[in-house]
């Protein structure tokens, strides 16, 4: 985890105090609202249907128990009592008001927490994977890197004003937990054949209206140069986006128009110029930045404690224990993900209580860490394995040990029209709907790993192009229509689903996603063969018959 | 418009010139770059020309004339519209150009920091009172990540200069 | 986001009224007739022809202290004159969320 030193700490609070300023001026008529606008959406600043939204960052997704109860506290004093964690790692509010926004800014910067650069046309929170440096089979931990580039977007004044938003995110393993493919830049650690550690770099990614996934622009980059690549990259981005229309506006459009050859070589030129300038990085600089993060002081534990062992018995437990804990690279200690998919609420949602308690079970049990997942879950990162039974006691009283992680009812889902003034449909009542069909345990592990994915509109901030379901809202009419695709992934193996039929209205979508589960048992040519493999083994067409051929 | 130059607001010396009138043949004139490109050598030779560079074409096509202009001005059609930025901190930073760069434009108050770390010594500024706020907002943050040819010191630097110090703190304790 | 040639665009049939959000906290307002925001549908001031709600609107968008993100949005007026939303997200803005909080209020 890292520790603002004084001067990240100075940045924040000084960009309060400007934001402070600028809302006076907004209140005051001084700025129109057209001026205020792109200055607001920098701090995350949304204008929903019910009332103001406020996006915090979570700097790829790895919070401090102090921040944790700073969220709650946040939401409580100026919000409706809960929060709800994104696919970006951030945590937005939903009930906000203009005018408390500095104080809430004020508070949360406290603990060194802020809302910057979560909107707007710049460079995004830097996500990455929820497990990054407690995964086994890293080979350095990529948050290191996160935080070099999250310091480098902030307020970067060549970058503020981009063609559209810039998302990064930053892996350090073969396994992509983070979805690289469909960021703008996408970067993963990985060895030479000299074994030295540098980045692939992948960019134009992004899903929306025109889905595209990633393309490596250079397999690898050193550790020195990667700073002055990326700047590279946006420089010809800012320069050569289009600026004539939104929907054409994402990097993935201009790496589509030019071919990524030409990208590559625009990119490449632009480079030669810079490479060796200031951002050339020195190993001390990565040093240095590493020297703040710090690293729990782990105990030699065993891998079955007695504790364990004793707790086997209890079948919930054991459940939530198969469920919702994974490998940890320290021997006896395991990884907890915290589902909050509680059955027929909203994903992704948790009170401030649910918040304090987690923030507790954090200090008490994962050294005070937690982990924000882009699948809307938590996670504490380091938990002795003789410390699970405990844990989950308290999990399970708190509605935070559902164990659905990863599976059907383990839906990722954006806020919908519920909320949010861009929607077209509501996602939220059929992600409970869903939830409500599978809430048995038996049934949802005895269908496995499916992932699904629903977005309100072709915003697609539910990642529905990339789920293994996925579920978009639109309007035909006047009336909630969705459209469904399969065979999405947002892995290593990216894919964008596949349409399986005519959009059908609200009332008909679950029992759609119950038809195509049917199929996929009667199809699966054995009990572990997964939903997705399924799909990828057949195709889209047997799923297309079965399902449709009832409605 | 008030225009802000090392800070103050100050008198336009340059006169703009349209496309189709003539250029007078003495004092300081502003005028659009496609004229400009047409007439070059000769217009150097007047002296006491600023040239103003769409935002939208290659700023270094610029590069030849660069040590004989007077002025160079950049646009920002809109605020959101942010290729200016990249255009001045080529001019600065790779083409090392050291005459007067100004935005023009929808110059507002709270992009006054990013224009001048981006290499903008001048502003055109839209409102008054962003112009009598100028100064007051550069001083709204003291803490920089990202090195530009501001000349201001980094983070980073700084980071580097305190682990030296403490470097040096930690031999001279070795040493006693 | 509110540009001169939307306004000018604008085609109406039907009631409507015209919708904002108030700038300071952000909650839902209406516009009414005597030049004021409500935060009460039933104070809405309905138009029921093109021109009629440009005018409205125009009125909306010079206040751009008071209110922020103002359009135009659809209505049913029943025989008795009283107002509802016209449509599932006027609907969601009126009453509120479809779905519970996670915190009762």
């Amino acid at each position: 985890m890292y520790a603002y030193d004084e001067l990240d700490r100075t940045l924040v609070r000084e960009r309060v105090e400007e934001f402070r300023d600028q809302v006076r001026r907004r209140l005051s008529g001084e700025l129109t609202e057209d001026e205020f606008k792109s200055l607001r959406l920098m701090n995350g600043v949304y204008l929903q249907l019910h009332a103001y939204m406020l996006r915090i960052a979570i700097p790829y997704g790895t919070l401090a128990s102090d921040q944790m109860r700073m969220l709650a506290h946040v939401a409580r004093k100026y919000d409706r009592g809960y929060g709800h964690f994104t696919t970006r790692q951030n945590i937005q509010y939903h009930w906000i008001k203009l005018e408390q926004l500095p104080d809430a800014m004020a508070d949360l910067a406290k603990v060194g927490v802020h809302g910057i650069q979560t909107s707007g046309n710049c460079i995004r929170n830097i996500t990455t994977d929820q497990w990054a440096g407690v995964a086994p089979g890293e080979i350095e931990d990529p948050r290191v890197w996160a935080e070099l580039f999250r310091q480098y977007a902030t307020l970067h004044p060549e970058f503020s004003f981009l063609p559209r938003k810039f998302k990064i995110a930053v892996i350090a393993s073969d396994n992509d937990r983070a979805a690289l493919r469909i960021h703008d830049i996408g970067v993963r650690i990985h060895r030479n054949s000299s074994g030295e550690a540098g980045f692939e770099v992948m960019v134009g990614g992004g899903l929306g209206r025109s889905p595209f996934l990633a393309k490596t622009i250079k397999p690898f980059v050193s550790r020195r140069d990667i700073l002055s690549y990326i700047e590279a990259i946006l420089r010809v981005y800012n320069q050569y986006g289009r600026r004539d229309n939104i929907y054409k506006a994402r990097i993935k459009i201009l790496v589509h128009e030019l071919g990524i050859e030409k990208f590559a070589a625009e990119v490449e030129d632009e480079w030669q110029k810079i490479k060796d300038g200031p951002l050339a990085l020195d190993e001390i600089v990565i040093a240095d930045i590493r020297s703040r993060f710090t690293y729990p002081a782990y105990e030699k534990q065993i891998d079955n404690p007695p504790e364990l062992k004793a707790a086997g018995s209890d079948a919930r437990f054991e459940a939530w224990r198969r469920n919702s804990t994974s490998h940890h690279k320290v021997p006896g200690y395991a990884i907890v993900t915290i589902s909050l998919k509680e059955t027929g609420k909203t994903p992704g949602d948790a009170t401030a209580e649910q918040m304090d308690v987690i923030a507790d079970l954090a200090d008490k049990y994962s050294f005070g860490e937690i982990r924000v997942g882009h699948e809307q879950n938590l996670v504490l990162p380091s938990v002795a394995k003789r410390d699970l039974p405990a844990l989950w006691r308290a999990l399970d009283a708190a509605n935070l040990a559902t164990p659905n992680v990863n599976l059907i009812s383990d839906i990722i889902a954006c806020p919908g029209l519920d909320y949010c003034s861009l929607a077209n449909a509501r996602s939220i009542p059929i992600a409970q709907e869903i939830s409500r069909r599978f809430a048995n345990l038996e049934t949802a592990n005895l269908i496995g790993r499916l992932h699904i994915n629903i977005s309100g509109c072709i915003n697609a901030c539910g990642h529905h192009h990339v789920g293994h379901i996925g579920i978009l809202g639109v309007e035909k009419n006047g009336e909630e229509f969705y459209q469904i695709t399969i065979g999405g992934k947002a892995n290593q193996d990216a894919a964008l689903g596949t349409l399986i039929g005519p959009a059908v209205p609200y009332a008909q979508v679950a029992d759609l996603v119950e038809d195509i589960v049917e199929a996929y048992l009667s199809l699966r040519l054995r009990p572990d063969e997964l939903f997705i493999d399924t799909v990828k083994r057949l195709g889209v067409e047997p799923f297309k018959e079965r399902v449709y051929a009832t409605h | 418009m008030p225009l802000i130059k090392n800070g103050a607001v100050v008198a336009d010396d340059f006169v703009r010139i349209a496309d189709d009138a003539d250029i007078p043949a003495e004092g300081a004139v502003l005028i659009a770059a496609e004229r400009f490109l047409k007439d070059a050598e000769q217009l150097v030779s007047r002296g006491n020309i600023g040239v103003i560079w769409p935002n939208n074409r290659d700023i270094e096509e610029l590069a030849p004339y660069l040590g004989k202009l007077s002025l160079l001005a950049l646009v920002f059609p809109a605020f959101k519209d942010g290729r200016a930025y990249s255009q001045a901190r080529i001019l600065r930073e790779r083409l090392k150009y050291r005459g007067e760069l100004r935005a023009t434009g929808q110059v507002l108050r709270d992009q006054f920091l990013f224009m001048q770390r981006a290499g903008f010594d001048s502003f055109d500024v839209k409102k008054e009172a962003d112009a009598k706020a100028f100064a007051e907002t550069l001083k709204r943050y003291s803490v920089f990540y990202q090195p530009t040819g501001d000349g201001r010191v980094t983070v980073f630097r700084q980071r580097l200069a305190r682990m030296n110090d403490n470097g040096e703190q930690m031999k001279g304790a070795a040493a006693s | 986001m509110t540009s001169p040639l939307e306004q000018k665009k604008l085609k109406i049939a039907g009631p409507h009224v015209v919708t904002a959000n108030r700038t300071g906290d952000g909650a839902v307002i209406w516009r009414t007739a005597n030049k004021l925001w409500s935060t009460n549908l039933s104070d809405a001031a309905v138009v029921r022809n093109s021109d009629d709600a440009r005018a409205l609107w125009a009125e909306a968008i010079a206040d751009d202290v008071g209110a922020v993100g103002s359009y135009v949005a659809p209505v049913q007026v029943d025989a008795a004159g009283i107002i509802a939303p016209g449509n599932l997200r006027e609907r969601i803005r009126v009453t509120g969320t479809t779905i519970e909080l996670p915190v009762a209020v």
